[in-house]
Order: structure tokens, then C-alpha cells, then sequence
């Protein structure tokens, strides 16, 4: 059965409440998830107080202001701090975003809760493994396949072959989408998940794409597609404003275009 | 609990293999497909089933036989009965899909689902049929 509560051994508790900045006038409070794979402890969920007026406006900032100066042992994937990477993405006020571009301010609570994504194993604190993620991406072929021989130049499209890939081509991969689906959650082993479908679709799309037919004969399952439901937490999170949800749909229309 | 996130037991697999599996099943819009159109096929059906059982409400035994026995009446009901038994039957196939993984369980469901929606449709057809019918002989 698809799983309602936490394993056992995943039930987190009560952590450790870290001191609060000296001479702090304003505090913020932060609730972070631990886990840590040596010690072979339950996860557990820290406090943290940083000092607004010593740190960034954002909520990486917070995380970087509290392993410099709190704890170091904090482990979290970070890379390019503007939204551009995918790497800081974590669940932040029950909603997974990027820590980079969402502000300490909006998230307009006395105590900001940080998780990593849900329902991935996770490795270290907020780093979840995202192997299965990224095989599932592969499996797409996510890169333009001809049979026509190359071309002198560069394979050339219309503006307006162009613009369709708009709203697709920004898709970062950094897995807010994929690990907010429930169906996703319950078949992440057989559903391809928002984020790999929308990249399926992004060169499905691709007028200079030879490969058409096989790229829907690949999605062409049950699982591998017909999981979604549209549920629509993929559209709901994403932190680009990207619309998964759309791009399942506009797959399976075209799986009916060629069936119907 | 079983982890039943992807496979997490020690492999020397690689992840695409994992991620590939079996391979893509090959079917899968035709019951999307069906699905829907009997959803679509169901508005007039259902609207027709509510009218004509309302009408049965107020009759007596002789009136209701009578009503049933139409051959635009019997027709209808069992057009509906056809699309809503289908419907259902594709319907509940998703959730179980969704939420059973131990495939003992999941072929269990699946038979106990199919033999359900086709008990309920012949049952419904016999009786159409048996009452319409009836009165012709």
C-alpha cells in the first residue's frame, strides 16, 4: 500500500534549541530538519534564531548566516543563490520552492520550518537523493535526435516554432515539482513525474525533432504518463512558474491525435 | 512499511536501468480515451435514468412493466447501464493502481474490480431484458 505515515525510523523528534545571537535586537526564529546517516538517530528538528540585521533578505541567506555562525554541521546543497541552479530547493513553509529566491519576509511567520523535499530518501539534513530523479530525466533522452543529416549551419526553426518551447525550456530540474505530486510519491518508481513529463514535452514540441513517434511510444504506459491526474501541486510550486500540469496534457492530447 | 519509493535495496543497477524498468507498456489512452467518453456518454444517459426512475416512482406494477417494457425506454437503460458499469470499472482501476504495489493485492483488486463491474452490468441487463421482453412473448 502507498504509505501514510512515516517508517519508523523516520519519525523525527524534538531537537536541540541552538543559543540565540548576542545583542540581537532582531531575531528570527527557524525550524530546521536534521538528520544525520552516522549516527544513527531519529531525524530531529532544531531551532535556530539568526540576527535579521547581521543577514541577507532571503531564506539561503538565513541557512548560510546560521552555518557560519551557528552550526556548521548544517548540510544543504546551495550553488548559484539566484534561482538559476535548482540546488537550494527544499520544502519551506510546506511549500517546496527554492531557499535562494524566496524572502525570510514572505514567508511572514515567527518560526519558518525548513524540510528537505518530500519523499525522497534523504542523505543529510536537507539534501535529499535525487538519483532516481535524474535517471528518470535520462530516460526521456532529453536531447534533439534526427535522422536527416546534420545540417551545414545550425537546424533551423520558425519564431513561432521557437516560442513553443517557451514556458518549458526554463525548467531548471530542481525537483519542487516531482516531489510535491502525490502520484509521484505513491509510483516514483514507475510515474516519470512532472518535471521529466515537461521535459518530454519540451522535445515532443521541438519542431527540428525527428524522433516524435518514439519519444510518445517511450511515455506510452500506465504508469509512465497516465499517473498524473492533474492534481495540479506541480503548477502550484513550481518556483519558475512553470505549468507541468499543462505540458501532461498537451502529451496526452498529442497521444490521442495519433490514436484517434 | 515497505519503502516503496523506488527500489532502495543494494543493486549494482545502474539508475537508469531502475528508471527504464520493463520498458513502456505500449497501452494506456485507450482507457484514458474511454474514459472520458464515457463520462461524456453519461450526462444524457444518467439525466434520461433519473427521468425515467422518477416516472416509475409514481406508477403502479401494470404502469411500470409497461414503461420499461418501450423499446426506447429499454434502450436507454441499458445504454446506461453499459456506460456507467465501464466507467466505473475504469475509474476504480486508477486508484487501485495508485495505491496498491504488492502485486498479490493489486491482482486481487484488479479481478475483484473487473468481475464486480461485470456482475452488476449483466445483473442490470438481465433484468432490463427479462422485464422488456416479457411482454413481446
Amino acid at each position: 500500500m502507498a504509505q501514510f505515515t512515516l517508517p519508523k525510523n523516520s519519525k523525527y523528534t524534538e531537537g536541540k534549541t541552538w543559543p540565540k545571537p548576542v545583542g540581537a535586537n532582531n531575531l528570527q526564529e527557524f525550524r530546521i530538519y536534521r538528520w544525520n546517516p552516522d549516527d544513527g538517530a531519529n531525524p530531529r528538528i532544531d531551532t535556530y534564531y539568526i540576527d535579521r540585521d547581521d543577514c541577507g533578505p532571503m531564506v539561503l541567506d538565513a541557512l548560510l548566516w546560521i552555518k557560519n555562525n551557528v552550526d556548521a554541521t548544517l548540510t544543504f546543497r546551495r550553488s548559484c543563490r539566484e534561482g538559476i541552479c535548482g540546488s537550494c530547493a527544499m520544502n519551506i513553509m510546506g511549500k517546496n520552492t527554492l531557499a535562494c529566491t524566496l524572502g525570510i519576509e514572505d514567508c511572514a511567520s515567527d518560526s519558518i520550518k525548513i524540510y528537505p523535499l518530500p519523499h525522497m530518501p534523504v542523505l543529510k539534513d536537507l539534501v535529499p537523493d535525487l538519483t532516481s530523479f535524474f535517471a528518470q530525466h535520462a530516460s526521456i533522452e532529453p536531447w534533439l535526435q534526427t535522422e536527416t543529416a546534420a545540417p551545414e549551419t545550425e537546424w533551423r526553426q520558425t519564431p513561432e516554432e521557437r516560442s513553443k518551447l517557451d514556458g518549458l525550456y526554463e525548467c531548471i530540474l530542481c525537483a519542487c515539482c516531482t516531489t510535491s505530486c502525490p502520484s509521484y510519491w505513491w509510483n516514483g518508481d514507475r510515474f516519470l513525474g512532472p518535471a521529466a513529463l515537461l521535459q518530454a514535452y519540451r522535445w515532443l514540441i521541438d519542431s527540428r525533432d525527428e524522433a516524435t513517434g518514439e519519444r510518445l511510444d517511450n511515455l506510452h504506459d500506465p504508469f509512465r504518463l497516465y499517473r498524473c491526474h492533474t492534481i495540479m501541486n506541480c503548477a502550484n510550486t513550481c518556483p519558475k512558474g512553470l505549468n507541468p500540469a499543462k505540458a501532461i496534457a498537451e502529451v496526452k492530447k498529442m497521444m490521442i491525435a495519433r490514436a484517434v | 512499511m515497505v519503502d516503496n519509493r523506488y527500489d532502495t535495496s543494494r543493486s549494482m543497477r545502474t539508475p537508469l536501468a531502475r528508471a527504464k524498468g520493463l520498458g513502456a507498456a505500449g497501452h494506456g489512452v485507450e482507457h484514458w480515451w474511454l474514459h472520458r467518453m464515457t463520462a461524456v456518454s453519461n450526462i444524457p444517459l444518467i439525466i434520461a435514468f433519473v427521468f425515467i426512475v422518477a416516472t416509475l416512482a409514481g406508477s403502479n406494477y401494470a404502469e411500470a412493466i409497461a414503461i420499461v417494457s418501450h423499446p426506447l425506454v429499454a434502450i436507454i437503460l441499458i445504454l446506461a447501464v453499459l456506460s456507467v458499469t465501464n466507467h466505473m470499472r475504469l475509474g476504480m482501476q486508477l486508484p487501485i493502481e495508485d495505491y496498491i504495489h504488492q502485486k498479490g493485492w493489486l491482482l486481487a483488486a484488479t479481478i475483484a474490480n473487473n468481475f464486480y463491474a461485470a456482475v452488476i452490468a449483466v445483473a442490470c441487463l438481465y433484468a432490463i431484458v427479462k422485464v422488456s421482453l416479457g411482454r413481446i412473448v
